[in-house]
């Protein structure tokens, strides 16, 4: 499985409030989510993003609240794969459990800018900046939570094994 | 190697001798949580399972609490969503408008979650039932459905971090001050996937409603939970509040901590967190003069009754400064109730604050005390992140009942002290 795409960046504990304010959860539809994603800090993200695109920050991100209207609003929105150099921990669930990739690279959180393009081998965890031609080495997912992922989210895993 | 108090919970939980941090484990679950927001998402999964039938209909609780009384058409379809499930399913702890209260005020309070149980929930301050030395922790809809169905959750093993409270805390200041201290020293990633286990002599000074706002707050500084030690006042809140069997965990002597960090409770002071993280903090003492526009007191951090006694103490014989606006929200029904039974919300309206019924409403910014561009709000609740109560050009201070209080009355950032109290 690999991703590639334009790199849209970001800084320290990108929140949950600001990935979708509270004021759209009266929907729960990604695409109808997606239309608000990171407007709060970013008001162009949304007309902006290509499919396929990528998004890079520092560290906590995804920090605050469980919704999962989160990563859902942004892998509605295009984004690919989010890098960065810590992820809070009920963003980094819910993002495996929705389907939407994500991989912790401090050194690539710190070095990509905004603009490149990247791309990721999620098999081998090695992330490229195809403008820089600098390569990096993410921290690849443990086998269990590569089963859930193979199983595209928690639910289909839970299927399978209860079959 | 020693244990945690987590790690022997979760050891527990998933049949194991021992567990170590790192370590990926199934546990069982005791209790399952999801309210009006995350509850709706959770349904549309499930559907996605073949097996339908939930594990226990004893242990799931759906609280509808965010946007409730319904604000608007959308919600009101989302809680109807939850209530027909409920409905079918024959969920037991489904509790509607009228009996429901702020999620994590309300499940100690029905004695739904003991020590030594596990639970999660598809809210992220589902850390706050750690003070009753309970494994809580927040998760997103997907793991809660799939916890309804299965009774499992998978966990990594966390570390921990030991937080050594000794000390007396001085008047005026609470639970709420503690945890924002300690978010202000370590930062809002400071306990990244780790547990925060609290213990130290100073402990005994914090009541249970202290303790609620401690761990509750726990995930503003990224951890999954933070767990106290069981003591006489955590017995007796369980035998008053429920009829549930409580098992009572102690971390080793020889548990392994990632570090260890003193506090002394009789060095504090009322604390503030300046926008727009819990980890800006100042005390109040050096906040300057900030002028605010509103005060919310309430939340699932500080909606307690000894959070509105506290708030009554500073506003008896008082009034809210001129163009202030003060919202009161009593986290539960009963905690309302015995609001009025004890004079407490009639203190609050003749100081010129309105009261509400119970709804996480304005923490999350979704009604009841909306922030226009430019306006400054006090509050009890527990995130400033931008846009978190309105406008993104709004801006929220995190503060104690006590404060909130005080901020009230002048109509800029204070502590009771400044009112002579």
């Amino acid at each position: 499985m690999k991703a590639c795409g334009t790199v849209h960046k970001y800084g320290d504990n990108v929140d949950t409030d600001v990935i979708i304010p509270a004021r759209y959860l009266n929907s729960s539809d990604g695409n109808e989510l997606a239309k608000y994603c990171m407007e709060d800090i970013d008001k162009e993200f949304a007309t902006r993003v290509k499919k396929g695109d990528i998004m890079v920050a520092n560290k906590n991100f995804g920090c605050g609240s469980s919704r999962e209207h989160a990563p859902l609003a942004i892998k509605c929105a295009g984004i690919s794969c989010v890098i960065a150099e810590t992820f809070a921990r009920i963003f980094y669930r819910n993002a495996i459990n929705i389907g939407l990739p994500i991989i912790e690279c401090p050194e690539a959180a710190k070095e990509i800018n905004a603009g490149d393009t990247v791309s990721i081998d999620f098999d081998s965890g090695v992330i490229t900046d195809e403008t820089t031609g600098k390569s990096y080495q993410g921290q690849a997912f443990p086998p269990f939570m590569q089963k859930i992922i193979k199983a595209e989210g928690l639910m289909n895993y839970i299927n399978e094994n209860n079959q | 190697m020693g244990m945690t108090m987590t790690q022997k919970i979760l050891a527990a939980h998933a049949g194991l001798e021992s567990v170590s941090a790192g370590q990926l484990i199934e546990a069982d679950l005791d209790m399952v949580l999801a309210n009006d927001i995350t509850g709706p998402v959770a349904i549309h999964e499930v559907a996605k399972l073949n097996k339908k039938t939930v594990f226990d209909k004893d242990k799931i609780a759906l609280v509808p609490d965010h946007f409730t009384p319904n604000k608007d058409i959308k919600s009101a379809e989302h809680c109807k969503c939850v209530r027909e499930y409920a409905k079918e399913h024959d969920i037991t702890n489904y509790f509607e408008v009228g009996e429901m209260g702020i999620e994590h005020a309300l499940l100690p309070e029905k004695g739904l979650i003991v020590a030594g149980e596990t639970c999660i929930g598809a809210d992220s301050h589902t850390c706050t039932y750690g003070a009753l030395g309970a494994f809580s922790t927040g998760v997103g809809s997907t793991d809660m459905g799939a916890g309804m169905i299965t009774g499992k959750a998978w966990f990594k093993v966390p570390s921990a971090i030991k937080f050594v409270l000794t000390g007396k805390p001085n008047k005026w200041v609470s639970g709420k001050d503690i945890i924002l201290h300690i978010i202000g020293m370590i930062g809002v990633d400071g306990a990244l996937y780790r547990s925060m286990e609290f213990t130290g002599d100073g402990i005994q000074y914090l009541s249970m409603d202290d303790r609620f706002s401690i761990s509750n707050m726990a995930i503003e500084a990224g951890a999954k939970n933070g767990i106290f030690p069981v003591d006489e006042k955590t017995i007796a809140y369980m035998e008053e509040h429920s009829v549930k069997k409580y098992t009572v965990y102690e971390a080793d002597e020889d548990a392994e901590y990632d570090e260890t960090i003193t506090i002394d409770l009789s060095k504090l002071e009322p604390t503030v967190a300046f926008p727009h993280l819990p980890e800006n903090t100042k005390t109040v003492s050096e906040a300057g003069e900030v002028k605010i526009d509103q005060v919310v007191i309430g939340s699932c951090t500080n909606g307690r009754i000894e959070d509105l006694r506290c708030a009554a103490k500073v506003l008896e014989g008082r009034h809210i400064a001129k163009g202030i606006r003060c919202i009161i929200f009593p986290a539960t029904q009963s905690i309302y109730l015995q609001a009025i039974e004890e004079g407490l919300i009639q203190t609050f309206i003749k100081a010129g604050a309105v009261v509400s019924t119970p709804t996480c409403g304005p923490c999350l910014g979704g009604h009841m005390g909306i922030l226009a561009a430019g306006e400054r709000a006090v509050s009890t609740t527990n995130r400033n992140f931008v846009g978190r109560m309105g406008h993104i050009d709004s801006e929220v201070y995190l503060a104690s009942p006590a404060v909130a209080a005080a901020s009230a009355v002048t109509g800029k950032i204070s502590e009771p002290a400044e009112l002579g109290l």
